[in-house]
């Protein structure tokens, strides 16, 4: 009996959402540690008794499950900067130009019902989908959230270069992120539509700066934004509807 | 990871299709195509590397190594390794995701004492064959909505 349970525990190994169980090493990217002031703002609607309704738009993050589910939190996972690689989302504007297909990927993902969430985790997001696709997540966003639910986004300032890297962030603490870098994966593997994704390939490059009155304009229609400004050339944002 | 070297796990090999509905109860090891259901109450399932399941699947312990578009509920721990693509809920009372693995769709931790229900996650087709193997029943194979469009808070049709 002993033996059954130990070979059924080996199935399960590896990193874990279990309370108390260590993480398994990085992929292959650094860990870098930093303090996000935005989190800590979500952290004391987070500590409330009521159950929240969340959503991590970032790598999926056994961390950030269990930082939440902890806390009687549910979370929704969904991996938009993948997502968005998906091939068949190409397709020609009017003069032959190759773009994104937004109405094809609004579609496909973030299909929820409308004002689901209390909080929405964009991390940064923003700055590495393509600009085609940037507004009608936002406004898809919008529309999940809650009235007064709130979302978290990170936004390099110019200082940061081309080629700051792309992270997939874990809740490690109230105030505390750890950051992975994404690694460039050269295997091609299918996505959840069935279709190849290669774009990780290079990693995931800085697609654009925006600059204050940018990100302003992006959360017009949400009720309130606040900037907290970062050492690291990140400013992060956060906006309640 | 292989193959389970354990004599107790039923295989269904990387060439095999099944459409409709599996119930059992033994451990079962899927590395081949799966469109249905999934039913192994009491009992683990593993979805190897080169598994692709389009199902509802309902056991004690579920690994995901392939790829598996369906709701999980296990009633003691769900497990997705690096390799896996797993769109569909899970909920169970311990989960462990590995970085890499891709997932869409609600976590919902069903703390100890507050018991993962057992029940089916889609109705029983006529004529569904429950021994004390795994057994397979043929069901129309026909999907239903996609997984995409499909809202990740009610149970997948397949």
């Amino acid at each position: 009996m002993a033996s059954v349970a130990n070979s059924f525990m080996k199935l399960f190994r590896g990193s874990s959402a279990d309370p108390g169980q260590a993480t398994g090493p990085a992929q292959g990217g650094q860990r870098l540690s930093r303090r996000s002031s935005g989190l800590a703002e979500l952290a004391r609607l987070l500590a409330s008794e009521e159950s929240l309704c969340v959503l991590d738009l970032g790598s999926t993050s056994p961390n950030n499950i269990r930082y939440l589910t902890e806390r009687g939190h549910k979370i929704y996972s969904e991996d938009l900067l993948v997502a968005s690689t998906d091939p068949s989302l190409v397709t020609k504007d009017e003069q032959g130009n190759l773009i994104l297909d937004s109405k094809k990927f609004l579609a496909d993902n973030l299909v929820y019902p409308a004002a689901q969430f209390d909080i929405v985790l964009c991390w940064n997001l923003p700055d590495y989908m393509d600009e085609s696709l940037v507004k009608p997540v936002v406004g898809r966003v919008w529309s999940m959230l809650k009235p007064g639910g709130m979302l978290l986004a990170f936004f390099h300032t110019k200082d940061a270069g081309p080629d700051a890297p792309c992270y997939r962030y874990h809740i490690v603490g109230t105030d505390t992120l750890e950051m992975r870098h994404i690694e460039a994966r050269r295997e091609v593997r299918k996505g959840p539509s069935g279709v190849v994704h290669t774009a990780v390939g290079g990693g995931f490059r800085l697609q654009r700066v925006f600059n204050n009155r940018h990100i302003e304009n992006l959360f017009r229609d949400f009720a309130s934004i606040k900037f907290f400004l970062a050492r690291d050339n990140v400013r992060e944002v956060l906006v309640v509807r | 990871m292989n193959t389970p070297k354990t004599p107790e796990f039923a295989h269904i090999g990387r060439s095999v299709i099944i459409k409709g509905e599996l119930s059992g109860s033994e451990d079962l090891y899927v590395d081949g195509q799966v469109e249905g259901t999934i039913e192994l109450q009491g009992n683990i399932l593993i979805i190897g590397p080169n598994g692709q399941v389009r199902a509802n699947v309902n056991a004690k312990g579920v690994v995901v190594e392939g790829k598996l578009d369906g709701n999980i509920r296990a009633t003691e721990r769900a497990a997705l390794k690096k390799s896996a693509i797993a769109v569909g809920d899970i909920v169970t009372q311990r989960v462990s995701i590995e970085d890499g693995a891709y997932f869409k769709g609600r976590v919902d931790i069903q703390r100890e004492g507050a018991k993962v229900e057992t029940k089916s996650t889609a109705a029983p087709a006529a004529g569904t064959i429950a021994s004390s193997g795994v057994a397979a029943s043929a069901g129309s194979g026909s999907s239903a909505g996609s997984a995409g469009n499909t809202p990740v808070t009610e149970p997948k049709k397949f």
